[in-house]
């Protein structure tokens, strides 16, 4: 019998604000312990909450940029549970009426080969609801010592419907979620910091049957490799287990990314009883239509959508991008909007030169002097400048590389640093350019008779000795010309 | 004779302080004074801290003698329940589980109060966590009524209407769920205002029921009240659910001509059973009173009335389970000695640390809102609100204010009902409505039973009304000496 | 009306003496049979009352300001160490 996955994930996202979810101390991370509290954060016998405005327009951004809908109003609930990390020792959560209802999340599966665009699909949501972050324990001989500095920090929870079928499926899920809420500016979603978190429910059922199996929660997958790892692990455990005629117990396991194992968790709540209710401290939330178009214009064109209008013809608006370049920009809203200020700067038919440019060499120069593109001295239109050069044939390719080089170090325009250094590629009225095409023509007779049979790539036989004697600074193109006009009268 | 100056009114201490005739520091010694000579027998206080009093006093006499005083409460000692926060001082509910915690923050109204120039004198005992009608559920001491120290002086603000009956402050805040700031200042004979939700910040309060708590003032006339409920009212930003109201001139509106004789309404459904006679004649007499003003009685009905006890043991109790799981023992708080794990660390931490009613409290909160039990409790009990919330709106198409009895009797004998909860629960029966529509209310004195007990009315406003409601009261209040007449101790 | 005390007691984080669960079960249920006579009244069509005087978005701006040192955060902590709270070793 074979068998298939279906896993619901809920992803937890630590929106980026100043201030925390419920009081207006600083939000923070790195910072020293307990430096980050007041009586709200602490729980301390008479504070209360207020909520912070910013953490809500983030979280309208995420239910617009994931195609949710937004709930006119919504309210906010207690989840009552004990745990030392938590001050109140209960959640200020979203029980029955979350903020954020529906909604897709676009994935892109890998294709059959690197250079080739998988299969698109669109994965359903239930929600997003907003709540707040707890403290953090660390354990160590002779207890767990608590900071409180994380709790309250605001954190929005995606939950999926049950409707991923893989581990690919569900690694496809997190990365396009984290792109969109990174493109949105919400979050800086790391997963070293803690602020993109991940649970997966994960059960099995023999393939045909639409009846769910018995779900496990597996936890603490705090790497986007060990959400693909986990999942493909459980999916496995699960069907070994099926197959050895055991049964699949609902718990919640850990998995250690580490050692690719997964164990057993007793349970948080010894019995889970949230006991949700309205929580009186807070009023209820109205959003209107107003409140909505306001965040909807501020927001960033969805990432897929900029990657088909990126591969779209020129005549269609678009750069006419291949996959392997567009699926290296995409993913970094900085870096393709970088790139298509350089592409409009460069004109039509050079987006591509521009896109390889910044893929093969950018980033290259980038990683190696360790910056980051925003304090970048290259400008996208330094570069659509260099691309024009070399389009236009004043500058050739092992030259411009060397141009470039120095644009990144410097600054420096590139028309300045070809001039400073001449390399411009040689004058093309030269009567000098004509002897040396007559003397190559007259060395290649066999080329010449190639040519004139129509064989086009003949031409190159007779540019190697161009360039050797004009110790490679010939313009490309007028040689080119020089060679054809030759060849034609001959 | 001249009253002593612990038994004058705050209005005739400002005077006095403003006259240049008194200081605070000469005040606040006498407080301290009447403090040192009574508090063994009234057992008010949970908390003072003398050597602070009188530092605020002096600065307060600094200002005033730089012509820098701060309005009319500067100066004036004024007592806080100890469930209030004070910057640097005890704040313990009255509960074991707050043994030694010590406030790193003022609660708005605190820091409001200090913006007034008022001397913070005291933290008062009260019910364990404001729960309880007769202060007896006090984890600290035992509080005694100053007219007869055999019997409750009413609760859950038991210490702050007894501190001020027994003059050990001119006024004192109380907080006020189901009526515990209402049936204590009827049970000790003086004035105290539960304001509608929403007009005073909630932020520094000690959290029972959050939708129902409200901060409010004691004092011995309807005019302190008033100058007591200036300084405190207005929104605050740390409260959600604090409101934008207009503040006006409280103390103005007491005066104020009127365009219309008073329109009374008396709700048939809090004159029945278990009203105690003599009680009953004394609000009779002071309705008399109120025709004879010019007013115009009529009969209500606030149908819902018989349920409004219900809806509140689980609203109240809801909202109190999850409130106190923050006292827990882990970052502040009695935590057991034999916390060696994290689970004996909560059960025997909280054990330890609360009192019976506060466990069976959290025990029927957590009951009323489990699995499955939502809907046929806390959801009910909700829309059982709206109800009664409605049945108020509908009369006051046609009163501006309702009056009835604070409580169905006056001061009952210590140990009376303690193993009774839901006798005790009857205790506010006519307080709790209130609280559960939201609506100011104030009890004043009206009389004394033969056997020298005081006996209160409550008179209930419309939202934001407090203008409106105070002078309702000082009409009756300002023309009866009831506030004349202080214990014998 | 049967109360599990002890799942209630649980729940709540109390421990319980065996008389205590006598004592608030007994309680219990003569309140809960008290409360139960809100099944009298018609509330269909009502709607639930969560504040009596309900304000909607009451939200603050994102501008932090300075909260607690580190030392007032751990004034009141029972034990300490390294500026944290300590409690007995939290096994998951």
């Amino acid at each position: 019998m074979t068998y298939e996955a279906v896993i619901g994930l809920e992803v937890h996202v630590q929106i980026k604000t100043r201030s925390k979810m419920f009081t207006r101390v600083a939000a923070g991370y790195g910072q020293p312990e307990n430096t980050l509290t007041d009586p709200t954060v602490l729980a301390l016998p008479g504070a209360l909450p207020v909520m912070n405005k910013a953490a809500v327009d983030a979280i309208i951004k995420a239910g617009l940029m994931l195609g949710c809908e937004i709930a006119p109003v919504c309210k906010w609930d207690r989840k009552n549970y004990f745990y030392p990390d938590s001050p109140k020792n209960y959640q200020i959560s979203q029980y029955d009426q979350p903020i954020c209802i529906g909604g897709t999340v676009e994935i892109e599966l890998p294709g059959p080969a690197r250079n080739i665009q998988g299969e698109h699909k669109g994965i359903p949501l239930t929600r997003i609801h907003l709540e707040e972050d707890v403290g953090k324990l660390n354990h160590g001989v002779g207890g767990s010592l608590i900071d409180y500095n994380r709790a309250g920090t605001p954190l929005m929870e995606i939950v999926s419907d049950p409707a991923l079928r893989s581990a690919d499926e569900a690694y496809a899920y997190l990365q396009s979620i984290r792109t969109s809420i990174v493109y949105a500016g919400i979050s800086d979603c790391d997963m070293e910091k803690g602020q993109l978190r991940c649970d997966a429910n994960i059960s099995i059922r023999p393939v045909g049957d639409t009846k769910l199996g018995t779900k496990v929660e597996l936890k603490n997958l705090n790497s986007i490799a060990f959400v693909r790892d986990g999942i493909a692990h459980e999916i496995a455990r699960q069907i070994a287990v099926t197959k050895a005629g055991g049964v699949i117990v609902q718990e919640t396991r850990d998995y250690d990314g580490i050692a690719g194992t997964s164990q057993s968790l007793r349970s948080k709540e010894m019995a889970h009883d949230y006991r949700y209710f309205p929580d009186p401290d807070l009023m209820p939330v109205k959003v209107d239509a107003d409140w909505k178009a306001r965040l909807a214009a501020e927001l960033p064109e969805r990432p897929f959508d900029k990657q088909r209008r990126f591969m779209a013809a020129e005549a269609d608006g678009g750069y006419a991008l291949p996959y392997t370049l567009a699926s290296v920009l995409i993913p970094d809203r900085e870096l393709s909007d970088w790139f298509e200020q350089a592409a409009k700067l460069a004109g039509a038919g050079r987006a591509q030169a521009v896109g390889n440019w910044i893929v093969n060499d950018l980033l290259r120069e980038l990683a190696a002097s360790a910056t980051v593109l925003a304090t970048a001295k290259v400008t996208p239109a330094a570069l659509a400048e260099l691309v024009g050069l070399v389009a236009a044939g004043t500058l050739l390719q092992h030259s411009a590389k060397e141009v470039f080089a120095d644009m990144v170090a410097t600054g420096e325009a590139p028309a300045a640093i070809v001039a400073r250094k001449g390399l411009a590629a040689a004058p093309t009225d030269t009567a000098e350019l004509e002897t040396w095409c007559r003397d190559s023509i007259a060395a290649n007779a066999k080329a010449v008779a190639e040519f004139k049979a129509g064989k086009e790539s003949a031409l190159n036989a007779f540019k190697g000795a161009i360039m050797k004697a004009a110790k490679g600074k010939a313009n490309p193109k007028a040689v080119d010309e020089t060679l054809r006009r030759l060849l034609a009268a001959l | 004779m001249t009253t002593p100056l612990h038994f004058q009114t705050v209005t005739e201490l400002s005077a006095a302080l403003a006259a240049g005739s008194l200081t605070s520091v000469a005040l606040t010694e006498a407080f301290i004074a009447r403090t040192h000579a009574v508090e063994a027998r009234v057992q008010a206080f949970n908390s003072y801290d003398t050597d602070d009093a009188l530092a605020q006093a002096r600065a307060s006499d600094a200002r005033r003698a730089a012509g820098q005083a701060l309005g009319p409460l500067d100066g004036i000692p004024v007592g806080m329940k100890d469930v209030i926060a004070v910057r640097d001082q005890p704040l313990t509910a009255s509960s074991k589980i707050l043994a030694g915690f010590v406030s790193p923050y003022d609660a708005t109204v605190t820091t409001k109060l200090r913006a007034a120039g008022v001397v913070l004198w005291g933290r008062l005992n009260m019910d364990e966590f404001a729960m309880g009608s007769s202060t007896e559920n006090s984890s600290t001491k035992v509080t005694a009524n100053p007219y007869d120290l055999s019997r409750i002086p009413g609760g859950s603000s038991g210490g702050s209407a007894a501190a001020l009956a027994a003059g050990e402050a001119p006024a004192t805040l109380g907080s006020d769920t189901g009526g515990s700031i209402r049936q204590p200042a009827a049970l000790c004979g003086v004035v105290g205002l539960k304001p509608t939700y929403g007009l005073i910040s909630r932020y520094g309060l000690i959290a029972y029921a959050s939708s129902l708590d409200q901060i409010g003032p004691f004092g011995r006339t309807v005019e302190d009240v008033a100058l007591l409920l200036q300084a405190i009212a207005g929104h605050d930003e740390r409260d959600s659910t604090s409101f934008k109201a207009v503040i006006p001139d409280y103390r103005a509106a007491l005066t104020a001509p009127r365009t219309h004789p008073w329109r009374i309404g008396i709700p048939k459904e809090y004159f029945g059973d278990g009203l105690d006679p003599e009680v009953s004649a004394a609000v009779q007499g002071a309705i008399a009173y109120y025709k004879s003003l010019g007013a115009e009685i009529r009969e209500v009905s606030l149908p819902h009335t018989p349920y409004a006890l219900a809806a509140y043991y689980i609203i109240a109790t809801a909202e109190a389970s999850s409130n106190l799981a923050r006292f827990d023992g882990v970052r502040y708080g009695h935590r057991s000695a034999e916390a060696d794990n994290l689970h004996a660390l909560y059960f025997k931490s909280r054990a330890e640390g609360f009192g019976s009613e506060v466990k069976r409290r959290i025990i029927l909160g957590t009951y009323v809102l489990s699995s499955g039990y939502y809907d046929a409790y806390y959801g009910r009990a909700q829309k059982v609100r709206t109800l009664i919330r409605e049945d108020f709106i509908k009369a006051y198409g046609e009163v501006d204010v309702i009056l009835t009895p604070t409580a169905p009797t006056p001061a009952f004998k210590r140990g009376e009902k303690s193993d009774d909860p839901l006798a005790m629960y009857l205790a506010d029966i006519y307080t709790i409505g209130v609280n559960l529509a939201g609506l100011p209310a104030i009890s004043i004195p009206c009389g004394f039973t033969t056997a020298g007990l005081p006996i209160g009315l409550q008179l209930i406003g419309q939202p934001f009304a407090e203008a409106d409601l105070l002078a309702a009261a000082y009409a009756y209040d300002a023309t009866h000496d009831w506030a004349k007449r202080t214990p014998n101790l | 009306m049967q109360i599990d005390i002890d799942h209630l007691a649980m729940l709540s984080r109390l421990a319980l003496t065996p008389e205590e669960k006598v004592k608030f079960s007994a309680q219990l249920g003569d309140i809960i049979g008290y409360i139960e006579k809100l099944k009298e009244v018609n509330v269909d069509g009502v709607e639930p009352t969560a504040h009596a005087t309900p304000i909607f978005n009451v939200l603050q701006a994102d501008d932090p300001r300075p909260g607690l040192s580190v030392e007032d955060a751990l004034r009141n902590a029972p034990v300490q160490r390294d500026h944290m709270v300590v409690v007995p070793r939290v096994v998951e």
